[in-house]
């Protein structure tokens, strides 16, 4: 039984395949994220759930604050498909502008994550020595914040001057994106440090230091590219963890703002109607399920795709 | 062993000055005066103003009103509540019991659950039993806490009013009655959070077993007749849990996360649905003591993960 354990689940018999003809390396990884038929299926869900929140304002043209007390907690009608809330709001218009925010506030807070993560990480594995250590230290030290009491110290303190600067809207965005993505970077980092450590002793890579690239030009067009694959793949898992994260705070009642009703928003404001009006919970909550359950999938789609050790 | 425990609290000081470190200069660099309100108030003049600045010491040099702050909280000087006018540190040993118990309760749990699957599914990998547990650990961490709360809410206490959706600490009953109150109101805050961080458990538990069972020791020792049952507990398992306690405690921060979060869906009394009233009542002092008591958890479960690593794996010298 030892040993006879396959790598994965579609290796039967490796019998010899004709290549026709080299497949390039964006095609090889479609071709093998294909065989994950969740991650497949989990494309086309959240693109669906993408468009409809981008394009369905456009089609369900119903405000998104319009007041009607005669339909208030009415529950799903032909109406108001996903019923109303307690002022009679149309509760799939709310959904459907919440989400734009919700799904941006995760994509920018990825960014944000892996930008500070792969810059901390390729600074560390490129310069040995003390640099190295203090940036692993401040790394390590991030690790060990527990990040929502953290989250919520810093919004707590600063949201009334952000709100000044910039705006209610523009500032509590800028600030929850900053925040979840200023404590999502460490294993980004990590994952980049170990990639450059075993990456710059490389042969390619001696190549080209011996041929008199730069420390720049190393990285930049020969570390980097070959570093991104786990990247790719801690990112994706990294909106979901964003898009969880911002829930939450709007959950608490510390996000945005209630005349902004993203998906966590609309659950802290359901919750005390679950027993009248349990469809005004439900909706948003099984919104945030299903973007975040398809993008764990597709992470894990991703995953099989971009390793190369892995047979498929 | 006690020279490892004393070397690993020893590397723990650090992280805790680092911790406070950090906690300090975000309350520094945050905009608004302790005193604005003083400020503001007419009835104030301002010499007397500008003696209670210089008596708190807010216009010395940062790192002096550090060192005052840190050696205050050292001598259990944790400040005054504004809102529940009591200290914060009775305040906070009031309520962190609640807390622990209902953390520590649910990890045995995830513990309860991750174990047998993750082991079970590992040994048959990509059988049936695999492929829908592998589904359903995805669909577990991908449910976020506050959501599950409100299902669990919505079926077991509206529907079916089965089990208490307040928490509450003060039960007057006696004896029996006593712990069973106690344990029909901590049944859905520790199923909500036991079964989130079983799912994601679960996963490092196969994965980890999987690697190690096809090492070539464990074919030595079923090669040597020993029954699956003795090969998969004692050469599989103990080894598959080095690496997953190394994950385990990367993920305790995030732990205290989703406490925060389901002590406040269950109005549980702890020390999360604290941090967030104090939040909600602009209490700083609780907020800040609160916080700066989550990164100090945090420290104290990273160091038993060292101690259960060093157990685990002898090769870890207890230097």
């Amino acid at each position: 039984m030892a040993g006879s354990t396959l790598a994965s689940p579609t290796v039967r018999a490796p019998a010899a395949l004709p290549r026709a003809r080299p497949f390039s390396p964006g095609r090889e990884a479609w071709r093998r994220f294909r065989r994950h038929r969740l991650a497949v299926a989990s494309v086309a869900i959240l693109a669906a759930m993408v468009l409809a929140v981008l394009l369905g304002p456009l089609v369900w043209r119903v405000p998104i604050n319009d007041i009607d007390f005669t339909a208030r907690l009415s529950p799903p009608t032909w109406a108001h498909p996903f019923g109303t809330d307690d002022l009679g709001q149309d509760l799939l218009a709310r959904m459907l502008y919440g989400g734009r925010i919700s799904l941006a506030v995760g994509l920018a807070a990825m960014l944000v994550a892996i930008f500070v993560g792969v810059l901390v990480g390729a600074v560390a594995g490129i310069s040995r020595g003390s640099v190295d250590a203090g940036l692993m230290w401040l790394t390590d030290l991030f690790l060990s914040l527990p990040p929502l009491p953290v989250l919520l110290l810093v919004i707590y303190l600063f949201r009334e001057r952000l709100k000044e600067i910039a705006g209610p809207e523009v500032g509590v965005f800028l600030l929850i994106v900053v925040v979840i993505g200023g404590f999502r970077w460490m294993p980004v980092a990590r994952l980049v440090r170990a990639q450059f450590f075993s990456l710059r002793e490389k042969e390619f890579v001696e190549a080209a230091r011996a041929l008199g690239a730069s420390t720049t030009r190393q990285v930049v067009r020969h570390i980097l590219p070959n570093a991104l694959g786990p990247v790719i793949v801690a990112g994706t898992i990294d909106v979901a963890a964003a898009i969880i994260a911002e829930s939450t705070l709007s959950f608490l009642g510390l996000g945005f703002p209630p005349d902004i009703p993203t998906w966590g928003r609309l659950l802290y404001d359901a919750k005390d109607y679950l027993d009248f009006a349990p469809h005004w919970a439900l909706f948003p909550g099984a919104a945030i399920f299903l973007a975040v359950l398809t993008i764990n999938f597709i992470g894990d789609g991703l995953r099989d795709a971009l390793d190369p050790r892995k047979v498929m | 062993m006690s020279r490892y425990l004393t070397r690993r609290l020893l590397i723990a000081i650090p992280s805790l000055l680092g911790i406070s470190i950090v906690l300090f200069t975000v309350l520094a660099l945050a905009p608004g005066d302790p005193f604005e309100e003083l400020a503001t108030n007419p009835n104030v003049p301002p010499e007397v103003r500008a003696n209670l600045r210089l008596k708190f010491g807010l216009d010395d040099p940062i790192y002096l009103r550090y060192l005052h702050w840190l050696f205050a909280m050292l001598q259990g000087d944790w400040g005054f509540s504004f809102a529940s006018r009591v200290n914060v540190d009775t305040l906070i040993l009031q309520r962190l019991p609640t807390t622990l118990f209902v953390i520590g309760s649910s990890q045995v749990l995830a513990l309860a659950i991750a174990l047998p699957v993750g082991v079970y599914a590992a040994t048959r990998p990509y059988s049936l039993f695999d492929q829908v547990a592998n589904t359903l650990t995805f669909v577990g961490f991908s449910l976020p806490t506050f959501f599950t709360g409100l299902l669990f809410i919505l079926v077991f206490s509206i529907q079916l009013d089965w089990l208490p959706f307040v928490y509450r600490a003060d039960i007057s009953a006696t004896g029996w009655r006593w712990y069973w109150e106690h344990f029909r109101q901590a049944i859905m805050p520790v199923a909500v959070l036991g079964l989130f961080q079983g799912a994601s458990w679960t996963r490092y538990v196969r994965s980890a077993v999987l690697d190690v069972i096809r090492l070539d020791h464990v074919t030595t020792a079923r090669a040597k007749g020993l029954a699956e049952r003795v090969v998969v507990l004692k050469h599989v398992v103990r080894n598959a849990l080095i690496p997953v306690v190394t994950l385990v405690a990367l993920q305790i921060p995030a732990v205290f996360g989703g406490a925060i979060v389901t002590e406040q869906i269950f109005r549980i009394p702890g020390i999360g649905s604290l941090l967030i009233a104090s939040i909600l009542n602009n209490d700083t002092p609780v907020v800040m003591a609160v916080t700066f008591v989550f990164a100090c958890l945090v420290i104290v479960f990273n160091l038993m993960a060292d101690l259960l690593y060093g157990w685990l794996d002898p090769r870890i010298s207890y230097r």
